[in-house]
């Protein structure tokens, strides 16, 4: 702990004061996007995430990579999880009730021992060198170093990739299909059925809002020549959303007092 | 600066994301948890590619990239399927194998 508490001391580098500012910032929006509530703060958060570690890959001479971390990863992917969020629901909260009982603290615990694990294992990785680092590897530039491994030694790879591509665009496509269960209705089926219905009330169509109403507003239903308001002029999604007034309101009373 | 700084950096985004996968119960979030592992995974490949010198790693790390656009299309029109039927995004309501 000394050990290092020392060597961060010791770290004058532009790259460390980027990595010390940047590390503790993604660590936390990582914490954060654990526990946020809405789905749509964890999302926003991931993004800071994956737009600190195209910093770090920049920062680690891996320029192309950290371009094509915020073109696919901010851009594309994250852009992806928000769009799915509105379709699904942005309001639906996580529901905080555990099914299995200790499941949180069982997989914390073991989190917590993974962390030993992974941390106590990469100290070693370097096995005490020191870094080479990449400005021999990146003499000819960092994308065509990449692209002249990409296209000989890991050609097949590529290959493989882009079938790979390929079959997952067609996935999505198979499941987002859904057949279509009842034909469609076209108005040929629609004039049948206003006319061959069990009455010929609607044939000439539904009256329009606020026809022969006192107000001009599409919640308010339309008056029908006895002063009775009309219900069905009114968009069912209105009344389903519960933003109608009750049309009983607007009624004509009798004025027969007035007039004696 | 000692270069496993990444590493450990890594290896934390990586626990975060693991605990993510297995605490959290909407189906889209656990999904973002297993984008965080993937990426931490990323940088410890950068990293081993720079520890090294030589560009392997970050070819390594480009073909993770692209397998996690292809996962994040397929999972995600998965959770929609899922959501048409189940009217919920919550990994607890696709329990019919249960009873």
């Amino acid at each position: 702990m000394l050990n290092f508490a020392l060597e961060v001391g010791k770290t004058h580098t532009p790259e460390a004061v980027l990595f010390w500012f940047l590390a503790p910032l993604a660590v936390l929006s990582a914490l954060g996007m654990l526990m946020a509530k809405k789905a749509v703060h964890s999302a926003l958060l991931l993004a800071w995430i994956m737009i600190s570690l195209a910093i770090f890959y920049i920062a680690e001479d891996a320029l192309f990579l950290g371009i094509v971390q915020v073109v696919v990863y901010t851009g594309a992917v994250m852009m992806l999880f928000l769009f799915i969020l509105m379709l699904v629901g942005v309001d639906t909260s996580d529901s905080l009730v555990e099914n299995i009982k200790g499941q949180r603290a069982a997989s914390i615990a073991a989190a917590i021992g993974l962390a030993g694990l992974l941390t106590s294992l990469i100290g070693r990785a370097n096995m005490g060198r020191s870094s080479v680092g990449l400005t021999g590897a990146n003499a000819n530039g960092n994308v065509q170093g990449l692209a002249e491994q990409l296209f000989t030694k890991y050609v097949w790879a590529f290959e493989v990739i882009s079938a790979l591509l390929i079959t997952a665009a067609l996935g999505a496509m198979v499941l987002a299909h859904s057949q279509r269960i009842r034909s469609r209705t076209i108005q040929r089926d629609q004039s049948i059925a206003r006319f061959r219905g069990t009455s010929l009330a609607q044939a000439a169509g539904l009256p329009g809002s606020g026809v022969y109403a006192r107000h001009n507003a599409v919640d308010v239903p339309a008056l029908l020549p006895d002063g009775t308001p009309a219900p069905t002029s009114i968009s069912a999604v209105l009344e389903a959303r519960g933003d109608m007034i009750e049309s009983g309101t607007f009624a004509l009373q009798p004025q027969e007092e007035e007039e004696n | 600066m000692d270069i496993s700084n990444y590493l450990y950096l890594s290896a934390i985004l990586f626990t975060i994301g693991a605990i993510g996968v297995v605490v959290r119960r909407n189906a889209i979030v656990v999904f973002m948890c297993v984008e965080l592992m993937l990426n931490a995974a990323n940088l410890a490949f950068v990293t081993f590619s720079r520890i090294n010198g030589n560009l392997d790693g970050q070819v390594a790390s480009f073909f993770t990239m692209v397998v996690a656009a292809c996962e994040v299309v397929v999972g995600l029109a998965i959770i929609v399927t899922m959501y048409r039927s189940r009217r919920s995004a919550s990994v607890d309501d696709a329990s019919l194998l249960k009873r």
